[in-house]
């Protein structure tokens, strides 16, 4: 039976399909895959019961030919989703008793797809985190650590690990600065975080609204065609939800990609970057011009920006996102004397480090007498990181770049904890992506030579999903990654 | 204008004021939630989960509040801004769920515009709207409850709000009390806010300073917020500007500040410095997209406003004749207007205007009834006021016969018919009975004839007695003169 929790979803699929497999027993695999790897602590909360419970339905709707795109399918959901009836904390002490009494847009979009949720992924609290050290419930272990636990990236930590471990079918992500692709990489899974405004944002805990985006955590590039088909969509409850028609992103896969231009940024070649990163890169490069793409050099002069641009906006909106945290309504609730004291005890002893920091920074960034050199400026830098975008995009259809500039770190890194700094200093390749609203996708390109996994990343045009599919699809194919 | 001058020993000094009124925007739903605006409901029973700032919610823009802004922009003669955008404002209070509230602070939908109000001295006077903007309600605190804890309601949380700007325009109380009657009259018309100030839809700061009359200075402003009334209002500026004026010429200076006004005592208090306000830390809404207005949709609202008061009252005085004051008083409410217009259709427009303004309004206060609820209807004070002209029935026993409808909702017509009401206007028959008075009252006839001409009420009044009050008055005079000679 654990030979099951090898297939991917599309394989899944053909075999319930054929009814060479239940979905019951597909599910079953998957939890005792969960329980057998609890140690990687990708999981925060489990729904095993109702999983199996949906995974009958499954069954009897294969049974009577009423079945779903993607049903019978289980999923980890990223515990960032609020799903109705089981607890969502975003991994933070603030809100860990929560339980929502509604479902978010991307989710319910899952479940009428026929798909079965196993439990809550961990995360950086409130997903702010490149390695998944700062959630309330502890780090996500990388399952490709040897001796010395690894980092599983973050801040979708919990998704990746869960996705490479076989913990789950796929799981749900969602990417902020790289919070699909930065784990998906480190976990030599795949991730796509589309166009801004192709899924919901409804019901996902918000971190930074102009830069949050939803996606799927894979264990390929077909599963990820399949995921985002159910999972993207206008919704008329997020007014930031676009109404773009959205494709058959499956369709892309296999296509040809002759005379389709690839872009290579040239500020992306940054100092101090692993050597064996750009030689995977210059191999990516290689796999796609033998393809027959046509490699051209661009220049995208703002990047070094992007970091600085990106930790003004984000920690301000997060800011006043966090602000509902407060202990009146719902959540940790530390009583004092008088509101302001109800306020400073729940909040002080909800919130995280990490999480304090970026409420202070946005709070900073915000106030009078800053705004105009922090936030407005930030703003400005902003346009100007996406007119960079659009005039690459001039000369290439998609841009092809490392993921992260580093291999997977130990837990606990000292050189990561003492300078956050130097923590988000992982997102250098991935942040700009979330400013201009662009898709990207980050998929494994081969192991370092400690034996860990790197990824790669491809930047769409905006909904312009389908060429960043064709591209990876192709990209995969060469790359011939052993899967864990 | 009625120059409003405060004089002491030392000085002459003017008041400069300027309003920021909220109105609560009529609309079924919440400006950014579906949950309903029904006033009166139970406590936290129109909430939804946005409303409560639970976790991943988000808010989306009520389209019938963008109408009613517009409308209201409109009805202010203000330009209607076609690009708009969402701030939030951020502090935190117990009945701000989000931990900010959803309002517009760079670009408001409406821009500026102006009103007229008439004064009573006969002038009317021009104020200047700076802006207005729409916003979302805060919950309702009630601390009364208990000793110790606070308790929330949520069902005001969300409901939308117009914030009205006017400069700084304001010279003495009564100009500030004319233009909220004026404001509240044309949101009213236009149904874009009910208007009532007791009960909070509609709410008022004012800004105000003083200076030396004549000079052009701005000296620090004190707001005192949330009054709840026009009255108070004018109370409050009134105190407020002699409380600066003496605090002044007692050499000392003034800090701009936050005040509160006590209605009890008609005064106003100290609340906090302007210097330790909060930062509020405004910054783009990023869970809306920029509001745009398409010329389409904005004369698509222009298309269906009503006729506001100012037009409606110049049409009342130039078409119907009616004087100013009578024009304006029945046009500050929409349904009074209404009402005329419907008992003045074919009828003495002005005769309509005084029964109106007279026995009509007088009947409703003594029945402690409101317009809508009137025993007598539009159409029936008309036919009152049309018996009148055509002399079927004369001026006192026209009274008799209102205070028969006003207890029955008869119509006129059917009352003097059946009471048999109908003025006598038939010559021989008046004629026959003041013959008949002439030959009983020899004394009386000698009498005036001898010069004592202020018997001649007398008679009349002898005839109209005889006719049970249906002799038509004009046709006695006339005949009573001829045959006393």
């Amino acid at each position: 039976m654990s030979e099951l929790v090898e297939l991917t979803v599309s394989e899944s699929l053909k075999k319930l399909r054929n009814k060479e497999i239940s979905a019951v027993e597909l599910t079953q695999a998957y939890i005792n895959k969960m329980q057998d790897n609890a140690k990687y602590n990708a999981y925060v909360t489990l729904n095993e019961e109702k999983a199996l419970e949906q995974a009958k339905e499954a069954d009897k709707r294969y049974q009577n030919g009423t079945n779903r795109p993607l049903e019978g399918i289980a999923l980890g959901i990223k515990d960032l989703f609020c799903t109705k009836g089981l607890r969502t904390t975003a991994c933070s002490h603030i809100i860990d008793n929560f339980i929502p009494q509604y479902e978010s847009t991307v989710t319910q979009n899952l479940l009428d797809d026929g798909a079965v949720f196993l439990g809550k992924l961990n995360l950086d609290e409130f997903a702010m985190g490149g390695s998944n050290e700062t959630s309330y419930f502890g780090p996500v272990v990388n399952p490709w650590s040897k001796e010395t636990k690894l980092v599983a990236g973050g801040s979708s930590g919990g998704s990746a690990a869960a996705v490479a471990a076989k913990m789950c079918a796929a799981a749900t992500g969602t990417d902020t600065g790289g919070s699909i692709r930065e784990p998906a990489a480190f976990c030599g899974v795949t991730g796509i975080k589309p166009t801004y405004g192709r899924c919901s944002r409804y019901g996902i805990i918000a971190f930074a609204s102009s830069l949050d985006q939803a996606g799927p955590i894979c264990k390929d590039v077909a599963d990820c065609a399949l995921l985002l088909n159910s999972m993207a969509g206008y919704d008329a409850k997020d007014s930031t939800s676009s109404k773009v028609e959205v494709p058959d992103f499956s369709a892309f896969l296999g296509k040809d990609i002759k005379g389709l231009k690839v872009g290579i940024p040239n500020e992306y070649r940054i100092d101090g970057m692993n050597e064996e990163i750009v030689t995977y890169w210059d191999k990516a490069a290689e796999i796609l011009k033998n393809a027959g793409a046509e490699i051209v050099s661009i220049s995208l002069p703002h990047t070094k920006y992007a970091l600085p641009t990106y930790y003004v906006i984000a920690p301000a909106e997060a800011s006043s996102n966090l602000s509902r945290y407060d202990g009146v309504r719902y959540g940790n609730r530390v009583d004092g004397n008088g509101l302001d004291e109800l306020y400073t005890n729940s909040r002080t002893s909800g919130f995280g480090k990490e999480v304090k920091r970026r409420i202070l920074i946005g709070t900073y960034v915000l106030s009078a007498g800053y705004y105009d050199a922090y936030y407005l400026k930030a703003q400005k830098v902003r346009q100007l990181i996406k007119n960079d975008f659009d005039k690459a995009f001039e000369k290439c259809d998609v841009i092809l770049t490392p993921t992260s500039p580093i291999e997977p770190f130990a837990i606990g890194d000292k050189k990561m904890l003492e300078n956050p700094i130097n923590m988000y200093l992982n997102d250098v390749f991935t942040v700009s992506v979330n400013l201009a609203g662009l898709p990207a996708m980050s998929l494994p390109i081969g192991l370092s030579k400690n034996g860990l996994p790197l990824g790669m990343q491809l930047i769409g045009k905006p909904f312009d999903e389908g060429t960043v599919f064709k591209t990876a699809y192709q990209l995969e194919r060469g790359a011939n990654f052993v899967r864990m | 204008m009625a120059e409003y001058i405060i004089t002491t020993e030392k000085g002459k000094w003017e008041v400069i004021c300027g309003l920021e009124i909220h109105c609560q925007i009529i609309s079924k739903s919440k400006i950014f939630s579906g949950a309903s605006t029904e006033f009166g409901d139970d406590v936290n029973e129109n909430v939804s989960f946005v409303d409560a700032g639970m976790p991943g919610m988000l808010p989306t823009l009520n389209e019938e509040c963008v109408h009613q802004a517009v409308k209201t922009g409109l009805g202010l003669n203000a330009v209607i801004n076609k690009y708009s955008q969402f701030s939030r404002k951020n502090y935190f209070y117990a009945d701000l769920p989000q931990g900010y509230q959803i309002t517009q602070f760079e670009y408001p939908i409406v821009g500026e515009g102006a009103i007229d109000v008439d004064l009573s001295d006969g002038t009317s006077k021009t104020i200047r709207i700076e802006r207005m903007h729409i916003e979302q309600d805060a919950a309702k605190s009630i601390h009364d409850m208990s000793p110790t804890k606070s308790f929330i309601d949520l069902n005001r949380a969300g409901v939308g709000l117009m914030e009205i700007v006017t400069k700084p325009d304001f010279r003495s109380p009564e100009e500030a009390g004319a233009f909220l009657k004026k404001l509240r009259s044309i949101v009213r018309y236009l149904g874009t806010c009910d208007g009532n100030m007791d009960e909070g839809s509609m709410r008022c700061d004012a800004s105000i300073s003083v200076r030396p009359l004549g000079s052009d200075e701005l000296r620090p402003r004190a707001e005192v917020k949330n009054v709840n009334s026009v009255k108070f209002v004018m109370q409050a500026i009134e105190y407020e500007a002699k409380r600066q004026v003496e605090l002044y010429e007692k050499g000392e200076t003034i800090e701009q500040q936050t005040r509160q006004f006590d209605s009890v005592n008609g005064v106003t208090k100290f609340m906090r410095k302007k210097e330790f306000s909060d930062d509020y830390r405004y910054f783009p809404e990023p869970d809306l997209p920029p509001l745009i207005l398409t010329d389409e949709f904005i004369n698509k609202v222009k298309s269906e406003l009503v006729e506001l008061p100012d037009a409606k009252k110049a049409r009342f005085v130039k078409d119907l004749g009616l004087t100013t004051y009578d024009a304006t008083v029945i046009c500050e409410n929409k349904e009074t207007a209404d009402f005329f217009e419907k008992a003045a259709k074919g009828h003495d427009a002005k005769k309509v205007a005084n029964w109106l303004m007279g026995d009509f309004f007088a009947m409703l206060n003594e029945k402690k009834k409101e317009l809508k609820d009137s025993p007598v209807t539009a159409e029936n004070l008309g036919a009152l006021v049309e018996l009148i002209t055509t002399n079927v029935i004369n001026g006192k026993t026209a009274k008799d016969v209102f205070a028969i409808m006003a207890e029955t909702g008869e119509n006129p017509e059917k009352i003097v018919e059946e009471k048999g009401l109908k003025q006598v206007t038939d010559t021989g028959a008046i004629e026959k009975l003041i013959d008949d008075l002439l030959a009983t009252a020899a004394d009386n006839v000698a009498a005036y004839r001898g010069g004592k001409v202020g018997l001649f009420g007398w008679f009349v009044g002898q005839v109209m007695k005889q006719s049970q009050g249906k002799a038509n008055p004009q046709v006695v005079n006339e005949l009573l003169k001829k045959k006393l000679g």
